[in-house]
């Protein structure tokens, strides 16, 4: 047993680190606030440089055919920074469903773009307020052509493919299908967090292509969700400890009644338990990462554990530091709003903590059926 | 980072597993002893075994074993019901300050009765005076050659009317800052002079004392440290004492609840059909997870031989809370029926009840959150009019 990243992936670590310190700092994350672009293309081809992208994707698809430890120290760090590229719709939704459930012509058509970052690829899913699910899809597979809406595509504008979920072809249920840009349209959305740009989709007699068995794609999309949350969790952790860094600082130079109020207990508290929520989030973290590494059985209950308590952690955190900085908290220009924005984001994107409170007890009452 | 156990690590648990499968003791075996006796025949089995504390070193009865057997062994260990509790302080506490601070002699005359389960510890730091203020203490030894003369009073001090030895933090000199004056010893519980009376707890129940020293003469082969520097000593008590109240196993855990929640019916359906609760606990079985997980990761840092720091403040503010509230919680699933204290739902009745006791024992989460805030974080100190002015001198309000 050994409860600790290895010295390569420190190194990585501190690799990652040192880049995003001098690429990605708040001001290029508030240029792409403030401005049209949906991401920052310069830093996306820097990251495509490194083979951030190409991480888990086998070598011979143009990939590193590094393991799931390194995509999530890389998570960690991107996270951390708030970096405003498609990664998370790319590589850990995209480009795992190619991986895993597509054929090896689709694989060999779209993993070596995916590695080297010239395509990006999303997941298109909800249609509707409140929680997807596979009765309240509407969008259909005729004839091989999609016809339908999605909202809330993340990246659903920069994206050059979206994997779809549609009621399959033969009415047994849902699938997933890989449509083209060229082959929909799209509007783009403003959203809780505009450094991740987000879309409406739609899809008139699409061109698409299934991905992996028709009338499976209920459960592709749910485990493809497992392997995520794990990845998502890193960003958040990241994120966590940035924002309880910057709250740390805030108090030990702002004076109040002549001391700085991180003398004060009740800023000390919020400080602390800020601290408590993303060690145990981080700890999650570590079994997750090691489930999914090695494809345990045990991934559902350890992803749901990490999502739930990273999506906490992180709420927690930003919302209390704002508070710790008082009015200039709530400001456009203080960054404090940066990561309240990119918490919420990263909460629901992958669907909401009640719903992953949901997921951890049925993977509960699952392992107890097996057991 | 690998979860699983690496082939020597397998084989050891193996060892272990066979060991303990024939050598726990049975129902029969225990039946007529009381809970002291059962502990004590426990742990001599393990000692003479060589099972005992094995992560200590074998000169002291300890097996020399790694932090990652350590933790293979508890995992082993905690699937019985064991009698270990009476143990917690002496060897999980006391031991390791004579580890750190004793001299040899003290250490080769001290740490192997502890690993039989010959001598049972106590921890005297708490006075009526001073709780979360423990540095405020005013039990007074006064140097008379080489014997120190105790007279005082301690306070919440579990096991004290059965322990054979006590840790101690007093004043040995009042004339300087707080911090300064304490000098830590230990102590013969059947020394002349001291006086055990039990407290009652809310639960009816007595486990923990006050006691009372009227000119307790105490040896200065007993000091550990130096004179004066009794809270450095402290400190070291109390980071293993975090460490060990954090991994502790006792109340309410996620699995009950899970299958009480699966049992107990809602309008006709299995209560954890409701969404209330199952979003309650998914959160306690994410707090309980990851307890666990920065419990493992704590022993990478203990098997590179780092003592256990202000993290660990973590696992008892946490754990202590989560407990309280299961409990209250699997009450209310009982509903009108929560309030009976009958045997089907002691585990929950008796943990309401205990509960409170562990958010204050050995520091209260408000002491807990000030260490992280202030020695992990490094943020500044409250003010203190304490600060540097002679213990003597410092307002009292009495």
């Amino acid at each position: 047993m050994n409860f600790e990243f290895s010295k390569e992936h420190d190194l990585l670590r501190e690799q990652a680190r040192a880049f995003l310190t001098q690429h990605c700092p708040t001001t290029v994350v508030r240029k792409i606030l403030e401005g049209n672009d949906p991401f920052d293309r310069d830093l996306w081809r820097k990251v495509a440089d490194l083979g951030w992208l190409a991480t888990v994707i086998p070598e011979e698809y143009g990939g590193l055919g590094l393991s799931y430890y390194e995509l999530a120290v890389i998570a960690e760090e991107l996270g951390r920074v708030l970096a405003p590229i498609p990664f998370s719709s790319s590589v850990y939704l995209a480009a795992e469903i190619i991986l895993r459930d597509s054929t090896p012509a689709q694989r060999r058509r779209w993993l070596p773009q995916l590695a080297n970052g010239e395509a990006i690829g999303t997941l298109a899913f909800a249609e509707n307020l409140g929680r997807p699910s596979p009765q309240n899809i509407k969008t259909v597979a005729r004839n091989g052509k999609i016809t339908g809406r999605k909202i809330a595509v993340t990246d659903g504008d920069v994206a050059d493919f979206a994997i779809v979920l549609v009621q399959s072809e033969k009415g047994n249920g849902t699938s997933l299908y890989c449509v083209e840009s060229r082959e929909f349209s799209h509007e783009t959305v403003d959203s809780i967090d505009p450094t991740r740009s987000h879309a409406t989709l739609e899809f008139h007699d699409s061109c698409g292509e299934l991905i992996g068995a028709d009338g499976h794609g209920w459960e592709m999309l749910n485990a493809v969700f497992d392997r995520a949350a794990v990845l998502f969790a890193w960003e958040q952790v990241g994120g966590t400890e940035s924002t309880l860094k910057q709250a740390t600082e805030y108090a030990k130079s702002r004076y109040a009644f002549g001391r700085p109020i991180g003398s004060f207990q009740a800023i000390k508290y919020k400080l602390a338990n800020m601290y408590v929520k993303h060690t145990l989030a981080r700890s999650n973290c570590y079994y997750g990462t090691w489930t999914l590494a090695g494809d345990h059985a045990d991934l559902p209950l350890a992803a749901a554990t990490c999502r739930v308590s990273a999506i906490q952690a992180y709420y927690y955190a930003t919302k209390e530091n704002i508070q710790t900085h008082g009015g200039m908290g709530f400001t456009w220009e203080f960054d404090c709003q940066l990561y309240y924005r990119r918490a919420k984001f990263l909460s629901l994107n992958l669907g909401s903590e009640h719903w992953w409170q949901d997921r951890l007890i049925t993977a509960h009452e699952q392992r107890n059926l097996v057991a | 980072m690998d979860f699983n156990d690496a082939p020597a690590e397998a084989s050891f648990r193996k060892e272990v597993r066979e060991w303990l499968h024939q050598n726990v003791p049975t129902k029969n075996e225990l039946t007529s002893l009381n809970e002291i006796q059962q502990g004590k025949l426990w742990q001599r089995r393990k000692f003479d075994a060589g099972w005992a504390c094995i992560r200590w070193p074998a000169q002291y009865g300890g097996r020399d074993a790694s932090a990652i057997e350590q933790v293979i062994w508890g995992q082993e260990e905690s699937k019985y019901d064991l009698p270990v509790d009476i143990f917690d302080i002496g060897i999980g506490m006391a031991a390791p300050t004579l580890m750190h601070w004793g001299t040899d002699q003290q250490k080769q005359q001290y740490l192997p009765q502890l690993a039989s389960g010959e001598h049972i510890w106590c921890q005297l730091f708490s006075e009526p005076i001073a709780g979360s203020d423990l540095a405020g203490i005013r039990s007074r030894a006064i140097q008379e050659g080489d014997v120190w003369v105790l007279n005082g009073q301690k306070i919440w001090t579990s096991g004290a009317h059965y322990s054979d030895f006590g840790i101690i933090v007093v004043r040995t000199d009042p004339t300087v800052p707080k911090h300064e004056g304490l000098t830590y010893f230990f102590i013969d519980m059947n020394s002349p002079g001291i006086d055990v009376k039990p407290i009652k707890q809310i639960s009816g129940s007595s486990n923990f004392n006050e006691v009372f020293f009227r000119n307790v003469k105490i040896p200065d082969t007993n000091r550990l440290g130096a004179v004066g520097q009794g809270w450095q000593v402290s400190i070291t008590t109390l980071m293993n004492e975090r460490a060990v109240l954090g991994t502790g196993g006792g109340g309410v855990a996620f699995k009950n609840l899970f299958e009480l929640a699966s049992q107990l019916m809602i309008e006709n359906r299995p209560a954890i059909d409701d969404s209330q609760v199952r979003s309650a606990l998914a959160n306690w079985y994410c707090q309980e997870s990851g307890l666990r997980y920065t419990g493992y990761r704590a022993i990478t840092a203990l098997s590179r031989g780092e003592t256990p720091g202000p993290e660990h403040s973590i696992s008892k503010l946490v754990g202590a809370s989560k407990i309280q509230d299961m409990a209250s919680f699997a009450l209310d699933l009982l509903e009108m029926a929560g309030s009976l204290a009958t045997s089907e739902q002691a585990r929950y009745f008796d943990s309401f009840l205990n509960s409170p006791g562990y958010r204050v024992a050995g520091g209260t989460d408000e002491i807990m959150l000030n260490i992280l805030a202030e020695r992990v974080l490094g943020l500044p100190q409250e003010v203190r009019v304490d600060k540097g002015i002679p213990f003597n001198e410092v307002p009292t309000g009495s």
